[in-house]
């Protein structure tokens, strides 16, 4: 019981974990990208779109699919996807100086309807009974385990049972926790965020650094779309079935305080935390309507937390969600 | 460094530079240059989808949002029209003074939900109790606390410690959400609906139910024009809104500021949510806003502050909304098409402030020979 919590809490925390990391290595450029929810939903349906041709192109034979491209052509779809609605935002803002709240709620907007779209009309392409698209077989590939560890009981299960993108989200916040603290890139990177003007000036290519965070921010945070489908929902997509987990994931980033490697432990949490509800006992239906508050609640105590106790280290970077443009004084 | 006159700069092709002011009526041609121009894009791409004319496209388009009344049909359609207006305009105007501070209320979408439950709640347990009348006040009031109280929260602690109002505002949709949820299952009997209410509705006048609703929100817009243009109150917030320090300067108290226009955020959003309730489906569930919360903050925005503007600009928003899915049902598109649409013109309007703010300078070859 309490290893199938675990487990289902990590499986529920990951899309968070890769929203949240992308949206710290976008923050960290000084860029509040609200799009974040909107781009996870492009990176799902991107890749559904592309592991749905490649279906179809094999039939419906599975010993026809190749494993590797079953995988590497939904990761690429939804790369491509997210990137492509990272570059509108980071166009719309870094080269146009537009609003970035606006901007973002916009392009969150825009990213959900564009998913509900290309889903409802693969859905009608399939002439599917239900609403929803399947794609268990590629699905199947996602979630394939390692063979023998898995099987050693208790810590196997927590350890080793999952898909692979839940190993590749922490590789990738690792990855990211060491760049951002540790190398010249990511010093240059938390420069160009507390102050660009600063950074400019000692010579450091703004609006390079701008754009490629938020693209690559936003391909992190589209993967966590593509897991939710291929490995949380076992690979089918119904319209609307990601809900509000973008909104949580741009919490998350103030719950972890911008560190990647906090993320990792935050988004367990709030795995568990959306989970909670069916693991304690006795609870009617109604109470346990209001334990699925807990992880909003958690968020705004953590908020009003570290607000209150102004720490240096814990604070935004210093120049998050404002514009640069060298000529202003 | 004198004799040096003849080494070649590399000068860029062109340059940004910020423009002082620009006129505000050719801003304005800007931006609806910019929304004609989105107009006309976005009947090529139904075009391509629905294999319709322009023509054709645009006649549905008026078709499904007015009717029959350019051909002398019933007005029923232009009421529902201006209803679906009336609420979103009615969350615009309660961010207006929200923003103009610089005070990021993503909340829209709870405060009215909470305003919503209030209603609701008023009218299940005082419906038959009270006289009709007396019921409608309290709803209004009721209503009206609730979303301030939601409001005000944030603002709270935004005040005192300087929270992060954009997450928390966000994250109090999500406990609204939920709380409603907990209602609606213990009021529907555990069916997750509960059944239109027939008292505390707003009265039928003529043969319209949205009457009521309208002319509120009508009167809303005049308020909210005279409050942030000629008020003292709304010269505060502006000078907040700008700068915090020179506010502080000149005596005002910024932390009152901030959570007395919160709690008009609020309330108004509280009045949206009755609209929703008592105006318009005499029930509640989780989707009784339906998003419009956050399209609300780009209309405030798109509006520029302007109640007047924000009007003109949610009509529009509106009538793409409701004639782009009468296109997309007339075909077979999905609705959801015109969330793309919608959230295409914003991205738009959102790019055209560039021209507006800033002008490109090209390389002349004039300076380079001075």
């Amino acid at each position: 019981m309490i290893i199938q919590f675990i487990c289902r809490a990590i499986l529920l925390g990951v899309p968070l974990l890769y929203g949240s990391t992308g949206e710290i290595i976008t923050e960290k450029s000084g860029h509040l990208n609200l799009g974040i929810p909107g781009i996870m939903y492009v990176g799902a349906i991107s890749g559904v779109v592309g592991s749905f041709l490649y279906e179809n192109a094999c039939g419906n034979d599975i010993a026809n699919m190749n494993a590797f491209l079953a995988v590497i052509i939904p990761l690429l779809c939804s790369i491509a996807g997210s990137v492509i609605m990272g570059l509108i935002y980071s166009f719309l803002t870094v080269t146009l100086h537009a609003n970035q709240n606006v901007t973002g709620l916009a392009l969150t907007t825009f990213g959900v309807g564009l998913g509900n779209f290309l889903g409802a009309s693969l859905i009608s392409i399939t002439k599917s009974e239900l609403p929803s698209i399947a794609l268990t077989k590629t699905s199947s590939f996602f979630v394939a385990k390692l063979p023998f560890l898995s099987n050693l009981g208790g810590i196997g299960a927590i350890l080793f049972s999952h898909d692979f993108m839940t190993y590749l989200a922490i590789a990738i916040a690792l990855v990211t926790s060491f760049i951002i603290s540790r190398t010249r890139v990511g010093l240059n990177l938390r420069a160009v965020g507390e102050n660009p003007a600063t950074a400019d000036a000692a010579g450091i290519n703004v609006v390079k650094y701008r754009y490629l965070s938020t693209c690559i921010g936003s391909a992190v945070a589209g993967l966590g779309g593509l897991q939710y489908v291929m490995a949380y929902a076992s690979g089918v997509w119904s319209n609307n079935a990601f809900g509000d987990r973008g909104w949580m994931a741009i919490a998350l980033v103030i719950f972890a305080l911008w560190k990647p490697s906090f993320a990792i432990v935050g988004s367990f949490l709030f795995g568990a935390l959306c989970n909670a509800n069916n693991y304690v006992q006795g609870l009617g239906t109604e109470t346990q309507e209001l334990f699925k508050m807990l992880p909003y609640v958690v968020t705004i105590l953590v908020l009003i937390i570290t607000s209150m106790r102004k720490k240096r280290e814990h604070q935004p970077p210093g120049s998050l969600g404002l514009n640069y443009f060298r000529e202003d004084r | 460094m004198a004799k040096d006159t003849n080494v070649k700069h590399h000068e860029p092709l062109f340059h940004v530079v910020k423009r002082d002011d620009m006129p505000s009526w050719q801003a304005w041609l800007v931006r609806f240059a910019t929304i004609a121009i989105s107009f006309v894009i976005i009947g090529f791409i139904s075009m391509s989808l629905t294999g319709k004319s322009f023509g054709d496209t645009y006649e549905l388009m008026i078709s499904g949002v007015f009717g029959t009344l350019f051909k002398g049909g019933s007005t029923i359609m232009l009421w529902k029209y201006l209803q679906e207006i009336a609420v979103l305009l009615c969350l615009a105007l309660a961010l207006t003074p929200a923003f103009k501070m610089k005070f990021w209320n993503c909340g829209a979408e709870g405060q009215a939900l909470m305003g919503g439950l209030a209603a609701i709640f008023c009218m299940i347990e005082f419906g038959g109790k009270l006289s009709e009348p007396v019921l409608i006040c309290v709803i209004a009031v009721s209503s009206i606390v609730a979303g301030a109280i939601w409001g005000v929260i944030p603002a709270i602690f935004k005040a005192l410690f300087n929270t992060n109002e954009t997450l928390f505002t966000l994250m109090m949709n999500y406990i609204a959400t939920q709380i409603i949820a907990y209602y609606v299952y213990i009021e529907g009997g555990g069916s997750n609906v509960i059944n239109p209410v027939s008292y505390g509705n707003f009265p039928k006048v003529g043969n319209n139910d949205y009457f009521v609703n309208i002319v509120v929100v009508a009167g809303l817009i005049v308020l909210m024009y005279v409050y942030l243009k000629y008020s003292k109150q709304g010269y505060e917030i502006s000078v907040v809104g700008e700068s915090q320090n020179t506010a502080r300067y000149i005596g005002i108290n910024v932390k009152k500021v901030i959570i007395r226009t919160m709690v008009i955020s609020g309330a108004l959003c509280g009045v949206a949510g009755m609209l929703l309730v008592a105006g318009k489906d005499h029930s509640i569930n989780t989707n009784l806003v339906g998003g419009q919360g956050f399209t609300a903050i780009l209309m405030s925005w798109l509006g520029q502050f302007s109640p007047i503007v924000m009007t003109i600009m949610t009509a529009l928003i509106v009538f793409l909304r409701i004639g782009v899915s009468k296109v997309a049902d007339a075909s077979l598109l999905n609705s959801s098409f015109s969330e793309i649409i919608v959230g295409f013109v914003i991205l738009m309007v959102v790019g055209c402030e560039f021209f507006i703010h800033y002008s490109i300078k090209f390389r002349s070859k004039k300076e380079v020979k001075a």
